[in-house]
């Protein structure tokens, strides 16, 4: 084998939101069905030599080293076939495969949020961390390609959250609620919610302003039982509609949702209340169609109203922030995927850089052994010496090549590797068939008694 | 040696003030610390400068308008300094505040730049209280001011529903409002206690306390405005627009103060003549 050892393909098979219908996706799923995949994926395809498998909501790969690349991918589609109980027809067509440095970069892109369903979200990272999670600690079925892969992924993650906006503008009405307060108050530490209505989306905008700190909600809402309810699973307190005013003097923030058809907040109502509130910021955010808030109010000091349209205007100006972002992000990318090309190329360079090495030294022992015994008298340091010489005539020499394969490898492709692997007979082919031909002039016969001595004596016992 | 610190102070402060300007575009942490750097070193050459003239004079060398201008930046600088470790997170004030920064270090370069004593009559231990006090107080009043003004700006963002690049570059309404505070709470006392050394030093050097000079007028209106605006946040709660309006009247009495009386206007505070 001329060229050094074969190199393992990395490949990802996987479908998503856009290659997958929702009924197939769940069917891949196959963790939340009963076993995980990777506790039986050895048995089928025992070629593989490293696996990783993500299952979001809107994704399921699979991450594999294999050196046999057309045997995994039929096995892993058999595999499939099996576990979800689909034909291969039917998912075959939604299926994704990406090979080497194209796998590497939909990885890259995955664990960025650029191919996620919300641009630049960040959960996914979170997920993708928890994959390797199992995979390389409860499964073990991680090596080398995939830790280093893994790793770098995360770190290239890291590089495009912090040299890129692309997390950085919300893209939901929840999540921009909770930039807009953020903005008007700091902190939404100790700041209080009141939810006039009870809508859903109000509630999600509820959930989120509390999660980021929000101490309190109000819950104000024409049925009185539906506010208790509400204000129950979030340990805040009910009040009618009648209270509204007393609401409004306590509120920071107010999410409001009604189904009325006129304004229910009014300027008549809360200007009377901001002396009293000792002049602190009102955010009021009218999510009701048509609107519960006068816009009037946004006149007042201290007093900042945004309507749907305001919100979904914040949105949409993130989201095209976003994509701009995402452009940058992509060539972040490119240049990680560029860096990992390089490791993957070393990574093939290596075991002929470890043979030469290897046999270097191999040949620097023997020959020491050989000569010591004859050099008598000598002493204790100058055999040191002698040591020492040789390792260095040894360092030197292999220097040169070992740079050359390094920096060839990148130029000249796997024809670096053959070449020194054939200078430095690193797989004996060269010595073999010389000895083969010695034999042939000497009329030896070809399997001599002592040779087949000498290979019983190195069988393993 | 006080006009080569000098210099380098304001070199170093012109290098500080492209850093937050760099910082204000790219939002890079790294930017802002590198400007912040820089002007702390800018600021260490700048005390050295003082205390070359502290040592020429034997007195602070605050008695010419050059003195008083340039300790003026200075203590704006170490405001920034005090603020930023102690006050509220308003990452983006360094851009805003370092061209103000640079304005008094060139109004200052730009005036005569020789020390020389005050008038045997004026001199006393109350000179040097009475105007680094006052000097200090001014420098707490001109952040309020551009507080004050980041303020406004963001407010009318947000009122406009114009959430652009300024919205994302602007800190929080609350930790403007608090900035303008924090700096009326440190500002007002030292006016206070600059006015009362000044009254000191006037009975010392002239036999009176008070001799309505247009400066000591304007102090006073100034102390005025000063006093309503931490009684209304104080007592009624006034924060916001309002306050910061009040914030931008003391800054504006505070220039006919400081800049109109003591160049133009004949008075008792001479020290402030351009020539």
């Amino acid at each position: 084998m001329v060229d050094g050892p074969e190199r393992e393909k990395i490949l990802l098979v996987g479908l998503n939101h856009r290659t997958a219908p929702v009924e197939v996706r769940e069917r891949f799923a196959l963790e939340k069905r009963g076993e995980h995949p990777l506790a039986r994926l050895k048995a089928h395809l025992p070629e593989v030599e490293e696996a990783y498998y993500l299952s979001t909501c809107n994704r399921v790969e699979y991450l594999l080293v294999t050196p046999e690349r057309e045997r995994t991918l039929s096995g892993l589609k058999d595999f499939l076939a099996r576990e979800t109980g689909l034909a291969r027809p039917h998912f075959e067509p939604h299926l994704y495969v990406f090979e080497d440095l194209e796998a590497v970069r939909h990885l890259f892109r995955v664990a960025c949020g650029l191919d996620s369903l919300v641009l630049g979200e960040p959960q996914i990272l979170g997920q993708v961390k928890e994959a390797y999670r199992e995979a390389a600690g409860r499964f073990r079925s991680t090596g080398p390609i995939l830790n280093r892969l893994l790793h770098r992924t995360f770190s290239v993650a890291k590089r495009v959250r912090t040299e890129t906006g692309i997390g950085s503008y919300a893209v939901s009405v929840s999540y921009a609620a909770v930039e807009l307060a953020k903005k008007i108050f700091g902190s939404l530490r100790g700041k209080v919610i009141l939810l006039v209505g009870a809508g859903e989306m109000a509630e999600l905008a509820a959930q989120h302003l509390l999660s980021a700190g929000a101490a309190r909600l109000l819950v104000a809402n024409r049925t009185l039982s539906r506010a208790i309810e509400l204000a129950e699973r979030y340990g805040g307190e009910a009040l009618s509609l009648a209270e509204l005013s007393e609401g409004l003097l306590s509120a920071d923030i107010v999410i409001s949702s009604t189904g009325a058809p006129g304004f229910v907040i009014t300027p008549d109502l809360v200007r009377p209340l901001l002396r009293a509130r000792k002049h602190r910021p009102l955010f009021l955010m009218d999510i009701a169609v048509p609107r519960d808030v006068d816009p009037g109010l946004n006149e007042l000091e201290n007093v900042y109203v945004f309507d749907i349209d305001d919100l979904k205007q914040v949105v949409e100006e993130n989201l095209a922030r976003r994509k701009k972002e995402a452009l940058r992000a992509e060539r972040l990318i490119e240049e990680e995927v560029l860096k990992f090309e390089r490791w993957l190329k070393e990574l093939a360079v290596y075991p002929t850089i470890k043979a030469l090495r290897e046999k270097a030294e191999e040949i620097r022992r023997r020959e020491l052994a050989r000569t010591l015994p004859r050099l008598q008298n000598l002493s204790e340091e100058e055999r040191e010496a002698l040591e020492v010489m040789t390792e260095a005539i040894v360092q030197k020499l292999l220097h040169a090549p070992i740079l050359y394969l390094k920096a060839g490898y990148h130029r000249l492709g796997r024809e670096a590797i053959g070449t020194v692997r054939r200078v430095f007979d690193l797989d004996g082919e060269l010595e073999e068939a010389f000895r083969r031909e010695d034999r042939r002039l000497e009329g030896a016969p070809e399997w001599s008694p002592w040779e087949k001595e000498r290979k019983d004596s190195e069988r393993p016992r | 040696m006080e006009v080569f610190f000098f210099r380098l102070a304001f070199l170093l402060y012109l290098v500080a003030t492209v850093g937050f300007f760099i910082y204000f575009y790219t939002l890079k942490p790294e930017a802002l610390r590198g400007a912040r750097g820089v002007l702390a070193c800018g600021w260490l050459l700048h005390t050295g400068a003082l205390l070359a003239g502290l040592k020429i004079l034997k007195a602070p060398p605050v008695a010419n308008f050059h003195g008083a201008t340039s300790f003026l930046a200075w203590a704006v600088v170490g405001a920034y300094f005090l603020l930023s470790w102690r006050g509220p997170k308003v990452y983006t004030l360094g851009t805003f505040l370092s061209p103000l920064i640079l304005l008094l270090m060139i109004a200052a370069w730009k005036a005569p730049e020789a020390l020389w004593p005050l008038p045997p009559i004026l001199q006393s231990f109350w000179f040097p209280v009475h105007a680094l006090i006052s000097l200090a107080s001014y420098a707490f009043f001109l952040i309020a001011a551009v507080a004050a003004v980041m303020y406004l700006l963001q407010e009318r963002e947000l009122k406009r529903k114009h959430l652009g690049g300024l919205f994302r570059r602007l800190p929080p309404l609350e930790s403007l409002d608090r900035l303008n505070e924090k700096c009326l709470k440190y500002g007002f006392p030292l006016l206070t206690l600059g006015i009362v050394t000044g009254a000191l030093w006037a009975e010392k050097a002239w036999g009176r306390f008070w001799s309505w000079d247009p400066k000591e007028t304007w102090s006073l209106i100034l102390w005025l405005i000063y006093a309503a605006l931490l009684h209304e946040r104080l007592i009624v709660g006034w924060r916001g627009r309002r306050a910061a309006y009040m914030a931008l009247l003391g800054f504006l009495v505070w220039i006919v103060s400081f800049w109109v009386i003591n160049l133009w206007m004949p008075g008792l505070h001479s020290y402030g003549r351009w020539s």
